[in-house]
């Protein structure tokens, strides 16, 4: 049962043992390279568009100081809402998978669900709430509090960003924490080490892994969310690029603000390389429960730090969303069927899903198996897409779309092929760490008793790695739910959405029109989102 | 929210996944008069205005379904012609047709701001309608080429706190609100068409000094930045701000919500001022429609009597055709009230956006 191997590896020096790197199949070079073709579209499409002026205005908005402090801006956000991100997670994760917190299980889904929450509807709510006149003024004003201080500029977008966005390290974290072998721990108590140390010292390098991957996701979704940038007023890079596109209809600036994002995503993907580490653990992938520690009278202040987490980033928005519900019912506004968008979200979603899990396969599988640079570089294209505000994307697509593939124009296929180019990266990163806790050993042996490397990959690292691997297309499919521009833009005509409905309402002030579709859009996430979590729970 | 999942999922059986495949027949390629078929005969027989090959007509519309879906739907009865409509910001499909460029299936473009129409027109986009189409509308709410039609009005209004302020305390021009006093009191949405539009409309009236210093003047006092009109009237309501430059109509819409017991009102500055600019919603036909006879069928229905009267009683617009009756919860458009601007002379959005980037304001 100790026979953990922890292999401290360099990426791309091969596994332990200096075997030369072995060179990758054909087919699974091939299928990563038709990933990458894909992720190109979009950067091909802002070259285009960038270079159509020539390079003066490119200069020009490069070169313009202002530009740059917006970077600056945007960059500082997402270096802060990472951070707490982190913050908030690291220990949230920790009281729900390891320790005697009372109802973890049910602290674990609802510290997780805030992620399902649309960030154009979660900042508009936070506002309602926590505005200098909003609901929590309304209750204080009892207690002479006439207006609260500001949450608008970067404390409002930081908090909002961090509150619906937190869930994507606290999901890597306790995964990462679920499949850890408690024997090395023990082995650092047992040789006298406290359990601080301990969790310093062996828990948290082994955790390095998980918190990077989530804090990369993190990280570049605060960097191209449009949603709560613009309703808390942060002039971010994101809010500078939809600006140009609402309001210039001139292509070009966009496009060149748009490959500087794409610059600052490059730099914090190399930072990300650097942070990742080298070291590589394969877990035992039938590694028992770790042993809870008890919380003691610890118990309470966790439980009010749990307690406070979800009551901002989960009771508040849904609280709001329902309690506009109910006064548009009280109005006499009619509760309207969403079956269809309902299903149309559902069934897109599920699609996306799917195509995303599979379209990350052979890129994990290169990256995990293979190594080296070029693998390397393959994962990190697939996050270019991922850091592309939605607009953006879409809009390339309906450029490729419309020009040169006008028979998949506007169809069901292209969307889902824009969501893939999106949300791919997420589904990288959770195939990947599943397949990290398969250990390459046992796949060795495998092909060393004559089995073929397809027939290994189907009965041997698919089955060991599956549930990782469905975990990422949960992920996607909870994004997708939510995804706007794209849906808009791309979607065949007259195709509706949960998410369209309430853009739709909430464009026109119909509050009580939305919050039906955004507690319906929350409530079916709920569902994939609760089953990641138990799955976690009885692995 | 247990609940709802539940529903949904006892629900999931019955409507066929909509759009699906079949959304690829409505792309691209000219496949008019496909889609619903047995439906739309069935109609046509008892039509007789339609003629052959007005099958469909694909809309891009920047107004929302909530406002204008039922006038789309009304129109497909009337007409037998099959509506597909996509919904979207204006801004964002005016830059959608430009990017599919020869290849959109778009036939028509329904805009919330005559900027958008501009810009498509500035590219060529758009084809010049019919006289009996541009003759219903006074002639400021179309364009000089007669490339696109105002069909609908709103007025730009200030919209006040009632219980901070009375209307005798709000001044009579929009250049009074850059006095100190007004300061940390005025809400704006810099990024909304219609506000650039009046930004516009200052420029060519005022001129481009008195616009930057207006600009200025209004930038010194704090305001408060929000991202569209419709939030600039919730801060109003809320207190948050006691005045907030915006669209007549939001109002309206917020109180259909909130009930009429909102502590908001609109106030409109008189005497011609910029800050009472009437400015239209309208929509154009593509150079590229695959079917440009049902395009202008649209129009002409949208500034019938009938979808006029629509306008004016469920989106509280102001009909532009004349011996349409305004919803009676609006002032009368009198001559004396807003400037007479020609909406098309509202084209130089660009040198706009300089000057708004130029003052801070973006």
């Amino acid at each position: 049962m100790s026979s953990r191997v922890t292999t401290p590896a360099a990426v791309g020096a091969g596994r332990r043992g200096a075997k030369p790197r072995r060179r990758p199949p054909i087919l699974l070079g091939a299928l990563a390279g038709l990933v990458v073709a894909a992720m190109a579209l979009p950067l091909i499409y802002l070259v285009v568009r960038s270079l159509e002026g020539g390079w003066e205005p490119v200069a020009e908005v490069v070169l313009d100081g202002d530009t740059l402090a917006v970077l600056g801006r945007s960059a500082l956000l997402a270096g802060v809402v990472t951070a707490a991100s982190v913050a908030v997670s690291v220990p949230l994760a920790w009281l729900t998978s390891r320790t005697d917190l009372p109802g973890r299980r049910a602290w674990a889904v609802l510290a997780a669900l805030p992620l399902v929450i649309p960030s154009y509807v979660g900042g508009f709510v936070l506002v309602s709430v926590l505005g200098p006149r909003g609901m929590l003024q309304g209750w204080l004003e009892p207690l002479g509090v006439e207006r609260l201080p500001e949450i608008y500029g970067f404390p409002g977008a930081a908090l909002a960003l961090t509150l619906f966005s937190y869930p994507y390290v606290f999901l890597t974290v306790r995964g990462a924490l679920r499949g850890m072998d408690p024997a090395m721990e023990e082995a650092a108590r047992s040789l006298g080490s406290g359990a601080w140390e301990t969790f310093l010292r062996v828990t948290l390098p082994q955790l390095r892994p998980g918190i990077v991957a989530g804090a990369l996701l993190v990280a570049l979704y605060a960097l191209s969310d449009f949603g709560v940038v613009s309703i808390l007023q942060y002039e971010s890079f994101s809010n500078e690029i939809y600006i140009q596109y609402r309001s210039a209809f001139d292509r070009t600036p966009a496009a060149i603000l748009a490959l500087m994002l794409v610059a600052l995503t490059v730099a914090v993907l190399l930072v990300e390389g650097r942070t990742r580490g080298r070291a590589r653990y394969h877990g035992n992938a039938a590694s028992r429960p770790a042993p809870r520690v008890p919380l003691g009278r610890w118990r309470w202040p966790a439980l009010l730090f749990c307690a406070a987490v979800v009551l901002l980033a989960l009771a508040a928005p849904v609280g709001v969303l329902a309690f506009w519900l109910v006064r548009g019912l009280a109005e006499g506004e009619p509760l309207r069927p969403l079956w269809n968008a309902a299903w149309s979200s559902v069934y897109a979603s599920g699609l996306a899903a799917a195509v995303t899990a599979l379209a990350a396969l052979p890129v994990a599988i290169l990256s995990v198996r293979f190594g080296g640079r070029i693998s390397g570089f393959v994962e990190k294209t697939t996050y270019l897409g991922y850091a592309l505000p939605g607009i953006v994307l879409a809009l390339s697509l309906v450029f490729f779309g419309a020009n040169y593939a006008p028979w998949a124009y506007q169809t069901l296929g292209l969307l889902v092929f824009a969501y893939t180019v999106h949300f791919l990266p997420q589904a990288v990163g959770a195939s990947r760490s599943a397949l990290l806790q398969v250990r390459p050993s046992v796949e060795e042996a495998a092909r060393g008793l004559g089995r073929g490397p397809v027939r290994v990959a189907a009965t041997i690292t698919a089955p060991l790695a599956g549930s990782g691997v469905v975990a990422g297309a949960a992920l996607v499919f909870l994004t997708t739910m939510k995804e706007l521009p794209a849906t808009l833009l791309l979607g065949p005509t007259g195709f509706e959405t949960l998410a369209t409905r309430i853009w739709g309402a909430t464009g026109d002030a119909f509050f009580a029109r939305a919050a039906a579709p955004a507690l319906l859009l929350i409530g079916i996430s709920a569902v994939p989102l609760y089953l990641l979590v138990i799955r976690e729970r009885a692995k | 929210m247990l609940a709802l999942t539940i529903l949904i999922a006892a629900g999931c059986g019955e409507p066929p996944p909509q759009g699906g495949d079949g959304g690829g027949g409505d792309s691209g390629g000219g496949d008019s008069g496909g889609g619903n078929g047995s439906e739309t005969t069935g109609e046509t027989t008892a039509q007789e205005a339609l003629k052959p090959g007005e099958g469909s007509l694909v809309v891009y519309s920047g107004r929302s379904e909530e406002l204008v879906g039922p006038i789309f739907e009304q129109f497909e009865e009337r007409s037998g012609v099959d509506v597909q409509v996509r919904y979207g910001d204006t801004a964002e499909l005016a830059a959608t047709i430009l990017e599919e460029g020869e290849n959109s299936p778009a036939d028509l473009f329904f805009a919330q701001d005559p900027g958008a129409l501009g810009a498509l027109d500035d590219e060529g986009r758009l084809t010049k309608l019919p006289d009996d189409i541009l003759g219903k509308v006074p002639s400021r709410f179309k364009a000089d080429d007669g490339d696109w039609v105002g069909t609908s009005g709103r007025a730009r209004v200030v919209a006040y706190n009632t219980e901070e302020l009375e209307e005798g305390d709000l001044p009579d021009s929009i250049f009074d609100f850059t006095d100190p006093k007004w300061k940390g009191r005025i809400g704006w949405a810099p990024t909304n068409g219609s506000f650039q539009a009046f930004v516009t409309a200052l420029r060519v009236l005022e001129g481009e000094d008195r616009a930057q210093q207006w600009l200025e003047g209004i930038q010194a006092n704090d305001p408060f930045v929000y991202p569209d009109n419709l939030s600039a009237v919730e801060g109003v309501a809320s207190g948050e701000v006691q005045v907030a430059f915006v669209n007549h109509y939001y109002l309206f819409q917020v109180k259909e919500e909130r009930g009429d017991d909102l502590p908001a009102a609109n106030y409109y500055l008189e005497g011609g001022d910029p800050g009472a600019l009437v400015l239209a919603a309208g929509a154009g036909v593509l150079d590229t429609a695959e079917n440009p006879e049902a395009g202008q069928e649209f129009l002409e229905f949208a500034l019938s009597e009938e979808a006029q009267q629509y306008f004016a009683d469920e989106t509280y617009e102001y009909p532009l055709v004349e011996g349409v009756e305004i919803n009676d919860e609006l002032p009368p458009l009198s001559g004396t009230q807003g400037p007479e601007v020609d909406l098309s002379n509202l084209d130089d959005l660009g040198g706009t956006l300089e000057l708004l980037q130029e003052t801070g304001v973006l």
